[in-house]
């Protein structure tokens, strides 16, 4: 089997700026639904009380909520979680209330109404100060991939490329938290991991792209920037492709039988595992070329030897 | 020119079967136990003795068991069913603990690994499981360090009023102001001397001269480095009361860890008693003994609202309101132990308790000074304060063996005991991350996740063999072994999985599978380029391995930033991402390439290799 029978470069850079406004566009419409809308934190960050139960027969919301109103939780949240039959129970942390005994009172109040009994299978309770503290650490733990990544290619490649491979990334990790913010789904710490697992994978698509770049640049000579960049894309799209499907393949089978808790994770990862092809391919590249790559930046090693002599 | 050397080969060889052996433990699932481990600090645990205790209570109840494993700190038995394990639960409990009030050995439910005794004693086990995939509760506590300085600063005040006693000092009032304790003077002779006198004796204390009004006087503060002492000292002896707590539940395998400066974590496995559990450990009670003071008038005056200096007004359990000294005589630290049982003579619960040597000392000269006066055990919980009991003192106690009787029922005098035995903690704590799962949604998350990863591979390996043939074999043939290492590193390290973990073991996979593709497209191309099959074998492994590298290492750094900053799910993702990327360079270079090498490194003219259909432009 071959899917890519591609007889010349595809010339992606004559179209390199459509590329960047598109991407501009969903950026700022990222931006604009995260000002906007903002995230839907999970108790992880906001802190608070996260119960989930399930009932042998469905139960009827009202009276829950009528139960734990009569307990002085009117803020609860009572919402159906995957079947009619488990109940997913939100409440917000309060000053000057025993929150660690939150869950055992809610417990009380259900086991009070009669009808189907509750089992408790989940109980999440988070502290205030742990929540900022969580959020506080996502922000160093992006700093540091960040700064890390762009010091590695720096090294291994040219500043240019370091910055580039950044940029376009970070656009998808925008991306991923626009549709986080858009369709308000709930922003939990597996999201956040596979955030930033998603960095580190689309960065690995970018460097393959710039390492078919540098090695173009080194052996073929007579072809201009663009072709370059045209010649490189072309001869690892199939992989790209081929690979990506894979890791989707697979990040699909979790979305699929992971049930709830893998869900998110696994959304965020598809999301990403898209706009990541898509940046690495047709952002990262065009950023080079608007940076001023060039052959001489290969060569500058036997540059800087040759003038020794002089 | 595809040829390993011998060393190479058996390199690859040896890696993977200690990948299977390291593995299969995980194989043979679970089989119940009953453990028995020791319930108290000072009951240390003789592995044999106790063995053979386990078996003849057993015999004895006419029970078979599956074998007896001892290490260093419990004896486990395993059983056929859990009809049969909770039989003998039962039975070893009644041999054990003849006393159900006061047991001495904690015995309780657990799952053992059924792998063969082989492959336990060369420490290969099944991989360590986080609470949710068994279900239990995890508990972050959050321990009060001003607390714990506050309460030093308490007992300090006392100790200098002694010292100064002592010494023939006189002052004009002691008393903690803040975080520091406030010594007044009437003229500055006095002063020195005292300066001189406290440094003598204490150098966890700076003091620093001052005047107030009239008054001269003295601030003395704790040192830095004693204040970390202390904060450091609390943490250990609250970890230290919590495993006794903790004993009292009869869990299997707790953990109980220190997690930052101010911070502990806790993680019942298996406990569905929530409630019971956080009950236990919620009791963030200190205990104190001061003095009652009843000077004639002093407690009316107190319910009027007018409290005098030096005292404070308290409650007692039954109602009563009694007025106690501020004054600490003596706190939780200096008790050893504590037991209910009955008075020797009025056959009364009593409670008895037994006091370290300093703490002995200090309740001799107390008792000896204050017969027929009244002294109040105080519970502190939550900065609220409760007289357990105040009894009278009958005569002068030496020896550090105190006993507490009267009006006391025997359930009240196991609750006393139970909250002195356990050692009162150091410090205050309080909850602030809770998180259970039930056993069921354990079971279903460990389906749900066995079944993601298996899926997914299944998709990416008839995908894989359908595009690139015999290639693709080989490429499933190391993602596999990727995953038997991954596992088997797992096991080893007893590192805990968790669901986000065995996320990451699938994206792991999934990510994984780029290397190979990598190399197989590589091969595609040289072939494409007019390359002889040899050649474009070894060059496109070549070509290919920078870009893995480099490709790796991005994915490497993410991992680890994952890995430094991530606590609780994303520390469970991060271990295995990071370890799946290491594990993932050796199969996908080493292992593919030795298979591919075995395949066609002898054949000298080969014509074409199976790596599906090389399409060339203009053919």
């Amino acid at each position: 089997m071959e899917f890519f029978k591609i007889r010349k470069d595809i010339p992606f850079m004559k179209h390199a700026l459509v590329f960047n406004v598109i991407s501009l566009i969903t950026f700022l419409l990222a931006v604009f639904f995260l000002a906007t809308k903002g995230l839907h934190f999970s108790v992880e960050f906001t802190g608070g009380t996260l119960m989930e139960v399930s009932y042998a027969e469905p139960p009827a919301l009202e009276k829950l909520r009528d139960a734990l109103g009569k307990e002085g939780y009117q803020d609860a949240q009572v919402q159906n979680f995957g079947s009619s039959r488990d109940v997913l129970i939100r409440l917000p942390n309060r000053s000057g209330d025993e929150t660690a005994k939150v869950s055992e009172k809610v417990m009380a109040s259900l086991a009070a109404i009669d009808g189907p009994k509750a089992e408790l299978r989940r109980v999440e309770f988070v502290g205030p100060q742990v929540g900022k503290e969580l959020a506080s650490d996502g922000a160093m733990a992006l700093l540091l991939v960040i700064g890390g990544i762009v010091l590695y290619l720096a090294m291994r490649f040219e500043w240019r490329f370091a910055v580039s491979a950044i940029i376009a990334n970070l656009h998808d990790v925008i991306i991923i938290l626009g549709f986080f913010a858009l369709f308000q789904w709930e922003f939990s710490l597996p999201v956040l991991a596979a955030t930033l697992a998603v960095l580190g994978y689309s960065v690995n698509e970018s460097v393959v792209v710039f390492d078919r770049v540098r090695e173009t640049f080194k052996k073929k000579r007579g072809l201009t920037t663009p072709q370059v960049l045209d010649h490189a894309i072309t001869s690892t799209i199939s992989r790209t492709i081929i690979t990506h499907g894979s890791t989707q393949m697979m990040v699909l089978s979790m979305l699929l039988f992971g049930g709830e808790t893998l869900y998110y994770f696994s959304l965020a990862l598809t999301i990403g595992i898209c706009f990541g092809i898509y940046s690495s391919v047709l952002v990262a590249s065009p950023l080079v070329m608007w940076l001023g790559v060039s052959r001489e930046q290969f060569m500058q090693v036997k540059k800087e030897k040759q003038e020794a002599v002089v | 020119m595809n040829r390993y050397p011998l060393w190479k080969n058996l390199l690859i060889g040896i890696v993977l079967l200690w990948g299977l052996i390291y593995t299969l433990p995980n194989f043979y699932g679970e089989v119940p136990a009953v453990q028995v481990s020791s319930g108290k600090a000072t009951l240390k645990l003789d592995a044999t003795a106790t063995m053979a205790r386990v078996e003849e209570s057993l015999k004895a109840a006419g029970i078979a068991h599956d074998g007896l494993f001892a290490d260093l700190t419990s004896v486990r038995a395993r059983f056929r069913d859990t009809d049969t394990q909770l039989k003998a639960k039962d039975a070893i409990e009644k041999t054990f603990n003849p006393d159900a009030a006061d047991p001495s050995y904690v015995v309780a439910l657990n799952l053992l690994s059924a792998s063969p005794q082989w492959l336990t004693s060369i420490h290969a086990l099944p991989m360590y499981l986080g609470l949710d995939l068994r279900g239990g509760v995890h508990f972050l506590l959050q321990v009060d360090m001003k607390g714990a300085v506050t309460k030093r600063l308490d007992a300090t005040a006392g100790d200098l009023r002694t010292l100064l006693r002592d010494k023939n000092v006189r002052h004009a009032g002691i008393g903690r102001e803040g975080a520091a304790v406030v010594i007044k003077f009437r003229d500055t002779e006095t002063q020195a001397r005292a300066r001189s006198v406290i440094s003598a004796a204490n150098n966890d204390l700076q003091l620093v001269e001052g005047q107030d009004g009239a008054d001269y006087k003295l601030t003395a503060s704790l040192t830095p480095l004693a204040q970390k002492t202390i904060q450091e000292f609390a943490i250990r002896q609250n970890i230290s009361t919590l495993h006794n707590r903790i004993n009292e539940l009869g869990v299997a395998e707790p953990v109980i860890q220190q997690q930052g400066l101010d911070r502990i974590v806790v993680q019942l496995p298996g406990v569905q008693d929530v409630a019971k559990a956080k009950d236990i450990l919620g009791r963030t009670a200190t205990l104190e003994i001061r003095l009652v003071d009843d000077t004639p008038g002093g407690l009316e005056a107190a319910l009027q609202g007018n409290v005098p200096p030096g005292t404070e007004l308290y409650t007692e359990r039954g109602g009563n309101p009694l007025l106690v000294k501020k004054q600490v005589v003596l706190t939780g630290e200096r008790l050893t132990d504590a037991q209910p049982g009955f008075d020797g003579q009025t056959h009364e619960a009593a409670v008895h308790l037994t006091l370290d040597s300093a703490g002995a000392r200090i309740f001799k000269d107390i008792t000896r000074e204050n017969i027929n006066k009244r002294m109040a055990i105080l519970l502190i919980e939550k900065g609220k304060g409760e007289v357990v009991t105040a009894p009278v003192i009958r005569a002068e106690i030496g020896g550090g063996r105190v006993q507490i009787s009267g009006r006391m029922t025997s359930e009240e005098a196991t609750d006393t005991a139970l909250l002195l035995r356990a050692g009162s903690l150091a410090a205050p704590m309080e909850i602030i991350e809770e998180r259970t799962i039930g056993p069921s949604l354990g079971a279903e998350n460990i389906s749900k996740g066995f079944h993601s990863t298996l899926w997914g591979f299944v998709a990416i390996a008839i995908f894989m063999c359908a595009y690139y043939m015999l290639f693709g074999l080989v490429s499933v043939l190391a993602l596999a072994s990727n995953l038997l290492l991954l596992v088997a590193l797992l096991s080893l390290l007893q590192a805990t999985l968790t669901l986000p973990g065995i996320a990451a073991i699938a994206l792991t996979l999934g990510m994984a599978i780029d290397a190979n593709v990598l190399i197989n497209e590589r091969i595609r191309e040289e072939l494409r380029n007019g390359s002889t099959p040899q050649a474009a074998i070894h060059a496109g492994y070549d070509r290919a391995f920078d870009t893995i590298l480099d490709s790796n290492v991005t994915t490497l750094i993410a991992g680890i930033a994952l890995l430094v900053f991530g606590s609780g799910p994303v520390r469970g993702f991060a271990v295995v991402h990071c370890l799946g990327i290491l594990t993932s360079m050796f199969s996908a270079i080493l292992v593919s390439r030795g298979l591919v090498n075995m395949i066609y490194g002898k054949k000298r003219k080969l014509e074409k290799l199976a790596i599906g259909q090389v399409w060339k432009p203009g053919i």
